[in-house]
Order: structure tokens, then sequence, then C-alpha cells
């Protein structure tokens, strides 16, 4: 009984509270056994049984007094170790963030909570949002729930192992260069990064901050849809969100689903693509054309350049938004006599080593002599990807192509090349340069690993992107393999 | 492009960073090859091309001009490591 109401999604869930078959109390229980049960997969950072239980006892309330509650009412969330909470810990998975108790609330976790959901955790994460792997966690690496030798992808690792082994029905993460889509796609779950200035980004530790998006993992698309819905909007506090024109009803862009015109750009399927990866891939593209849709091939010409682009400009950015860890007002302070002394020690105990690696590129490519050459140079490239982009959109609606050049690889595997790391991300930088929203669907598997597909499309198209997914999801339906 | 451990020493010391012999040795190596694949860029032509630099709407966002509460002191004193009479305490930097 308990494992089946952990199975449920959240749309299931909500039929279930309102039945009065369960209460949310009962829901919670069911999830917080099961984070239990299943520690070794070292999904969470931190879990508030009491305090979840709490709210979801209030959530019980709410609905005997017959109040009007919220669209996830007593519904139980994880959010990423990066997105604050007021009065509970958040720590980036760094050492710097040892015993930082966040004296406010991110917007986005607030909005879940306004409409009523229950967070039981804060999920684990490579430190910062550093990382594709979970291995450069300080508080150790995740598994992967479908090969426990493998990782589940990062940096929003925790969030995906933990939706896609029913620890919890949806998590929040952050996506600057893939964090959100490519667990997602290692997992066998959906992963949505949303348009740049969709959601607020108050309240989320900064990493770069010209990508940095809050993103949703679920099982399905409709809970993703629905997670979404709560999540985006303007908010005074993050200057570069934007009032949202999300709308009221997707079902309008379900409806006009077959006459989407869908390109795939054929610099997605070159050289380093697993071809295991690619058939699959291909297979779901050719079912969407026997189903009638429009397929188009189409070029992203400045591709190969993204991943360059990508490192340089995120790691200026990541020099200059870590620098506001010195030890001073929070977090881990190595004391020493000279206040220069105690910035450098404290950050040089407290940062890990990818972490470290960052700043250094960063700062390298903003010091004297070489900003022009590098960071001046990447920002002129990221305009050529953004135009390759603008003009394929004239042509096509949404584009399809994988979300990760292989499935999950082994722990270990990348740990010690940085760059063979940061090459996984190649097919996710590219939207996350443009600033544009993309979501990842399974689409089957591979020697028994989970594949995703990933869409992209215009700015704030998210719905088109929710109802191509769903037609996805249901093509998939038949090749899709649980934990 | 070549990058000494003197090239990581000086952008560890702009960075606020002190590293070991081995991380000044691990770094210089990863570095090096990492600005070598990005030498990548050199290969398009950006002439008479912009920088990117707004992803978002563009145009300046005003927001209304009124007093909010400020964040709270006792949470803000929770999380200081070193806290004297309202202020941050650090070693005396002048004199």
């Amino acid at each position: 009984m308990i494992m089946d109401l952990c199975r449920e999604n959240l749309a299931g869930m909500r039929d279930l509270l309102k039945d009065g078959e369960v209460s949310a109390v009962d829901l919670c229980r069911a999830h917080l056994n099961r984070i239990a049960e299943r520690k070794s997969l070292n999904a969470f950072i931190t879990i508030d049984g009491e305090r979840a239980i709490d709210a979801a006892r209030t959530a019980d309330k709410r609905k005997q007094a017959g109040e009007e509650t919220g669209l996830l009412a007593g519904l139980p969330l994880a959010v990423k170790d990066n997105i604050c909470i007021d009065g509970q810990p958040t720590t980036c998975a760094s050492k710097i963030l040892d015993k930082f108790i966040p004296p406010y609330t991110a917007t986005a976790v607030f909005n879940l909570l306004n409409a009523g959901a229950v967070i039981v955790g804060k999920t684990n994460l490579d430190e910062f949002g550093m990382g594709s792997s979970d291995e450069h966690s300080h508080f150790g690496p995740v598994k992967n729930p479908h090969d426990l030798s493998r990782t589940p992808g990062g940096s929003s690792g925790g969030s995906a192992a933990a939706v896609a082994d029913f620890q919890v029905t949806a998590a929040l993460g952050s996506d600057t260069g893939g964090s959100v889509r490519q667990p997602a796609s290692f997992c066998g779950i959906v992963g949505l990064k949303p348009t740049y200035g969709a959601v607020s980004r108050y309240g989320l530790t900064a990493f770069a901050s010209s990508f940095d998006q809050i993103g949703v993992l679920t099982r399905s698309v409709t809970d993703c849809e629905m997670v979404f819905r709560v999540i985006c909007g303007r908010d005074e506090h993050d200057a570069t969100s934007v009032r949202s024109i999300y709308p009221d009803d997707y079902s309008g862009d379900l409806k006009s689903a077959g006459r989407m015109r869908i390109g795939i750009p054929t610099e997605y399927f070159g050289e380093g693509l697993a071809p295991e990866v690619g058939a699959i891939v291909e297979k779901t593209i050719e079912e969407l054309a026997r189903d009638g849709r429009a397929i188009r091939k189409i070029s992203l010409p400045h591709t190969k350049y993204a991943v360059a682009a990508y490192y340089i400009i995120a790691n200026a950015e990541a020099s200059a938004n870590l620098a506001r860890f010195d030890g001073v007002r929070y977090g881990t302070r190595v004391d020493s006599g000279q206040l220069s002394a105690l910035y450098r020690e404290s950050r040089s105990q407290g940062f890990g080593v990818e972490v470290k690696r960052r700043i250094l590129l960063g700062t390298y490519v903003l010091s004297a002599g070489y900003r022009d050459e590098y960071y001046d140079r990447a920002q002129r490239v990221r305009t050529k990807i953004i135009g390759d982009f603008e003009d394929v959109f004239s042509s096509v609606d949404l584009l399809v192509c994988p979300t990760t050049p292989t499935t999950a690889f082994k722990l270990g595997e990348k740990l010690d090349d940085p760059l063979a790391m940061y090459l996984s991300d190649i097919y996710t930088v590219p939207a996350s340069l443009a600033g544009l929203p993309a979501l990842s669907v399974p689409c089957g598997t591979a020697n028994g690993l989970p594949v995703g597909l990933q869409i992209i499309g215009p700015r704030f198209a998210e719905s088109r992107l929710f109802s191509l997914a769903t037609e996805i999801e249901r093509l998939a339906g038949h090749r899709r393999t649980g934990v | 492009m070549a990058i000494t451990p003197e090239d990581i020493l000086h952008t560890a010391r702009l960075a606020n960073l002190a590293l070991t012999a081995e991380e000044t040795e691990r770094f210089s190596r990863d570095l090096e090859g990492i600005m070598a694949y990005v030498d990548l860029l050199k290969q398009v032509d950006i002439t008479d091309v912009l920088p990117a630099t707004c992803l978002s709407q563009g145009r300046n966002v005003f927001r209304e001009d009124r007093v909010v509460p400020s964040l709270a002191g006792d949470k803000i004193r929770r999380n200081a490591p070193d806290w004297y009479r309202g202020m941050f305490r650090v070693p005396r930097v002048i004199g």
C-alpha cells in the first residue's frame, strides 16, 4: 500500500486526497518511509520529517474545514539544496555553507508552500550546481536508482534520483547548463528548464546569473506542468523575471500539437552521440512523423562552439558570484590573524576541488590581458548561437534532439577529466546560452538505461513543450521501464 | 597556450584562494587542457558581432519605491561566525 501510494503521480495523489481515501499525513509518512528505506542512494542532504508532517497536518485540517486549498495541497515535494527555505539549513552541498540557516524563503518555494505543498527535504547536488554527475558534493555522491554503480547526472542529481526512485513525486532543481535536463535524462524522468525570466531566482544561490533558472523534475509531463504553473511569474525580487504569460489552459496547444513543425538539428546527431542513444531518439522521431508531424532537418551551425563559450561565460560569472563566500557574515570561517588570510583560508578550506577549478578558470578569463581574448569573444559567439536559434524558429515551432550524448555514465568515470565531464553537456548548453525553454522527456531505454529526448522551444513556449512532450510520453509508454 | 604554475598562483591570488603545491600543479594542467579546447572559438568570425549582454526583455525594470521590512536581525546574527554589538567582527585591519 505504502509503495503504491508513492508510485502515484501528483494528479493521482490529488484525487486520492479529494476522495478522502488517504490523508496528506498518510502521503507524507509513506514518502518519509521510502526516503528512510532508500537512504543509500544519498539523494537527500536534509530531511525535516517533523516539519513536513506538521505541514501535512495543516493541509488535512484546511481540507476538513472546507477551506479553499491550493493546486498542490498536501502533496509531498523536495527542493534542491541550493534554494533557500527560511529556518532550514541550505548547504549548496558545500562545506563553506556548513550550518548556514537562510533568513528568508526563495520565491519559487514560497509559491509552492502557498499552493499547499509539503516540502519533505532538501536534495543533494554538485557543490553550488557545478558538475554533471553529483560526485562533487561535500556530502558524497548520489547513486542512480536504475544502476547503483552509475551517476544520476548533475547537478540536480539528488532531485532526479529522489523522483525516479519514488522518494518524492516532484522536486525543484536548478539548471545553468543542463543541470535539470541531464539528470532527468539519466534517471528516466521529465525535467524542465523554463525560459530565462519565467521563474524568479530570488533565494536560489547564484552560480551564473545570465543562465540560472529554477526547474522542475517529475515522473509525468502533467505533473511537470502543474508545478511549473505554480512557480512561474514576475517577482519584484528578481529583475529578470517577467509577468507570466503562461496560459491558463495548455490544452489549446495540446490540440494543435498535430500541426507543429518540428526541426531536427543535424549537429546534434553527429560525432560523439552514442549509437544506441541516437537509435532510440531517431525511432521516436520516425514515430512522430508516422503520426503526421511535419519533421524537417535544420542546422544550428554554431553548436560546436557552445560548450567552449558556455564554460568561459558561466565560470566568469561564477568567479564573481562566489566572491561573496568569504567567511565574514555566514558559513565556514577559518580564523586567522589577518583579514586577507581569513578570506583566503576560509575559501580554500570551504570550497571543493571543482568549485576552485571553476573560480580559477573564471578569474583567469576575466583577468587583465585575457578578457578580450576569451570572455568578450565568448559573449560574441553567444550572440551567434542565439542567432542560430532565431533563424530556425522562423520556420519550425520546436526542436527535437537527444538530451545527452550517452546514457548515465559510471561513478568515477569522468571525475579526473574535467573536459570530458564538461563535454557531456554538449546538447543542453546551447539552449542555456540562448535562454530558451527546454524539456527532457524519457523516450525509451538503451542497454537497460533511460534515454531522454530534449524538446527546445522559442522563449516562453513552455505550453508547446508540454504538448509535444505529452505526445512523446504516450509514444514511448510501451518502451518505458520503471526502477 | 602554456599555463604555468606561476599563472595559476597569480590567478589564485586574484581569486582569494590559497593552493597547495599539488593543487597548483593539477590546476595548471587542467586549465591548460581547457584553454586549449576553448581556442576553438577563434574559428568563429565575430566581425561586427556585438556581445550578448541581456537575455531578458532588454529594458530596465523599476520596482515601486516603498519601505519594506529588512531581514530579521536575529536571523542574520544566528549565521554570523563572530558577532559583536550588532556588527560582524573581523581581525583588525588598521594599525
